[in-house]
């Protein structure tokens, strides 16, 4: 069909890309990982695991992954809370204003990350909007300090955050659903909930299990929430990591940390893509 | 009110007859601005297989719909004996539909599919797997009951979808061209399978479908649906035999449209002549092809114009297409179209030749005038 030319002009870029830019660091990365660092602060190239039998014998690392992992199914259940809603709305029931709806969900993705992030500074602060509200209801007497710099804080941000990454493949397993087993099942006596229940929910649940594994690895990598908002009760595992690659100045220990999570996403991927080949039906 | 429907036709019973199961009250249904069903009056028999037909765009398939409850209607009333089906939802109602492409859950193995409509209605446990097997062995499909759709023909899905509407013994099955999707040969087998099928089940059947041979080799009546306005309803040999209209002359099976000025009992059609007891004026006929035989060579006595009850004409004999045990024949005859002719063993026919048909053959039909 296509010329060795062709082929190799459009699969050799892409690769070169993948190796120098994504596999090579990976590859030094794990080196990194089984090195350590000398008392007088210089990196040697003494292989050993002690990295990672350092994370397994202190228990603030795992601490700090458990509690990454809470913040990143509490932020996939809200999404998928939000998400699931207004996707089934979008695709059901919008008819005409299916366009803008659409639009208003994904316009607030070009907007920046960081701006989202100091918009829930300013709303969730001792003196910011949700407090200044409540103040003026007279529901609180001062400003709620837990609001801002907490876990609760940074689940708030990133849920907003994330939620149209989950929206999304929702709607569109929801739009692929051919409208006429929806009919089929009114006519063979479901009522509109069951229907749901039986057809709608079961074919959505491959685009359920993509949206949810965004959101959880999504959270799960996530380090600029939990510095803008999360306080020292917000910290996650990748601020672990900035901070051992920068002020802490310990490669090693950062390498095997990144290493260790990469697997847990990898094979989270692995897993759901098993799933979701398994839920989809032709 | 409703037009009365005289039920003339095939299985419907006496006691049947007597009072429609479905009855069908000035329907009218728009789409935006567009009008699609314009006025539909239509009273359906208990037991009958009634074929609506029509061309693509009639409203056949949004009056499918209205029925099944899919679409609501703007004006008009549908009734279930003695319950307004127009007001109760989809899921309350007691008719089933086959789809069009036949709609089949794909999550839900062949079994579930059919059981679906039996747990939905939360008929006893006991009795789903019963049911379900033997609706699968109606349909033939017995040892495919744990099989996934997705491995499943487009006939064997056809099946699954009838045996998952029957098996909830509907009052009324609609069938949205159900076998449009299938080739020609699976196709008439099928249609032979459905008749013998709709007999042994005793059930109420309304088809929908474009394709006038499936029609008529189906039904026990017809309505013939045209832009939104029942054209004629009929049996099909009725609807053959006597159209009311030149379009439905023309969209069930092959006519020859003459074009003719009656005066003092005689009808007149170009160098066509024919007795008729119709009213002076201008006037259209419906000849159908096979009605028309070829005179022999030297016809005695001479050619006369004005016969009595059999009227003769000459054409040239422009094309002949072989047909097996019958020939099609196109003959010039001087107008604007040719007649056709449907002749049996007619041989090689050249030249001008003499034709014959019985005056009572032609009938008079409504609309027809050249557009």
């Amino acid at each position: 069909m296509y010329s060795r030319a062709y082929k190799a002009g459009v699969t050799i870029p892409p690769l070169l890309w993948v190796t120098v830019f994504l596999l090579l660091p990976y590859a030094i990365l794990f080196c990194y990982s089984f090195w350590s660092v000398s008392s007088a602060q210089v990196i040697v190239h003494n292989w050993n695991l002690q990295n990672y039998f350092q994370l397994v014998r202190n228990p603030i690392y795992l601490e700090v992954l458990l509690r990454s992992m809470r913040i990143a199914a509490s932020v996939t259940v809200f999404a998928l809370l939000l998400g699931y809603p207004l996707a089934y709305y979008l695709s059901f029931h919008a008819a005409k204003r299916k366009d803008l709806l659409y639009q208003l969900v994904i316009i607030p993705l070009w907007a920046s990350y960081l701006v989202r992030g100091y918009a829930w500074k300013t709303i969730l602060g001792s003196d910011g909007v949700l407090n200044g509200f409540l103040q003026y209801l007279h529901i609180t007497q001062r400003p709620v300090e837990f609001f801002l710099y907490s876990p609760f804080a940074v689940i708030i941000t990133l849920t907003h955050i994330y939620t149209p990454f989950t929206l999304l493949p929702i709607y569109a397993s929801l739009e692929h659903i051919p409208r006429n087993l929806v009919e089929a099942s009114h006519d063979l006596g479901s009522s509109p909930w069951s229907t749901f229940r039986r057809v709608i929910l079961p074919l959505s649940l491959p685009g359920v299990l993509a949206g949810a594994t965004f959101a959880f690895v999504l959270t799960l990598g996530d380090f600029l929430a939990p510095l803008l908002v999360g306080g020292p009760g917000g910290i996650m595992i990748s601020n672990v990591v900035v901070s051992l690659f920068g002020a802490a100045y310990n490669w090693p220990l950062g390498a095997a940390i990144s290493f260790c999570m990469m697997l847990l996403v990898v094979s989270l991927l692995l897993i759901t893509e098993r799933l979701e080949k398994r839920l989809a039906v032709s | 009110m409703t037009q009365a429907a005289p039920i003339t036709a095939g299985s419907g019973t006496a006691a049947s007859a007597a009072a429609p199961i479905l009855s069908i009250r000035q329907v009218i249904k728009r789409f935006g601005q567009r009008p699609v069903l314009r006025g539909i009056s239509l009273d359906v028999a208990s037991g009958e297989f009634l074929t609506i037909l029509g061309e693509s765009g009639s409203g056949k398939t949004t009056l499918l719909r209205l029925i099944a409850g899919f679409e609501e209607l703007d004006s008009g009333e549908i009734w279930m004996g003695a319950e307004r089906l127009d007001r109760i939802s989809a899921h309350r109602r007691q008719v089933n539909t086959v789809f069009q492409s036949y709609a089949i859950f794909p999550h839900l193995s062949v079994f579930e599919n059919v059981a679906y409509g039996l747990r939905a209605k939360n008929a006893a446990k006991a009795e789903i797997p019963e049911r379900v097997t033997r609706a699968l062995a109606m349909v033939k499909m017995g040892e495919f009951a744990q099989a996934a759709p997705a491995k499943l023909s487009g006939g064997q899905q056809q099946r699954v979808a009838l045996a998952r509407a029957l098996v909830n013994r509907p009052r009324v099955l609609l069938l949205d061209e159900p076998l449009s999707a299938l080739d020609a040969n699976l196709r008439r087998q099928m249609q032979v399978e459905l008749k013998s099928l709709q007999r042994e089940v005793g059930i109420t059947f309304i088809f929908v479908t474009h394709d006038q041979e499936e029609a008529m080799a189906l039904s026990d009546r017809v309505a013939l649906l045209r832009a939104g306005l029942l054209e004629q309803v009929a049996p099909p040999r009725e609807i053959y035999g006597e159209p009311e209209t030149a379009y439905a002359a023309q969209f069930i099976g092959q006519t020859n449209l003459l074009r003719a000025e009656v005066r003092d009992g005689i009808a007149s059609a170009g160098s066509i002549v024919w007795r008729t007891s119709d009213p002076s004026g201008k006037a259209t006929y419906s000849l159908r092809p096979e009605c028309i035989r070829l005179l022999s060579e030297f016809p005695e006595p001479p050619f006369a114009k004005a016969d009595v009850s059999n009227a003769r004409f000459r054409g040239r004999v422009r094309n002949q297409a072989f047909g097996g045990a019958m020939d099609l024949v196109e003959i010039d005859c001087g107008g604007a179209n040719p007649i056709r002719a449907r002749i049996a063993n007619p041989g090689i026919l050249t030249g001008e030749r003499e034709f014959e048909f019985a005056a009572d053959d032609a009938v008079r039909v409504r609309g027809g005038e050249p557009q």
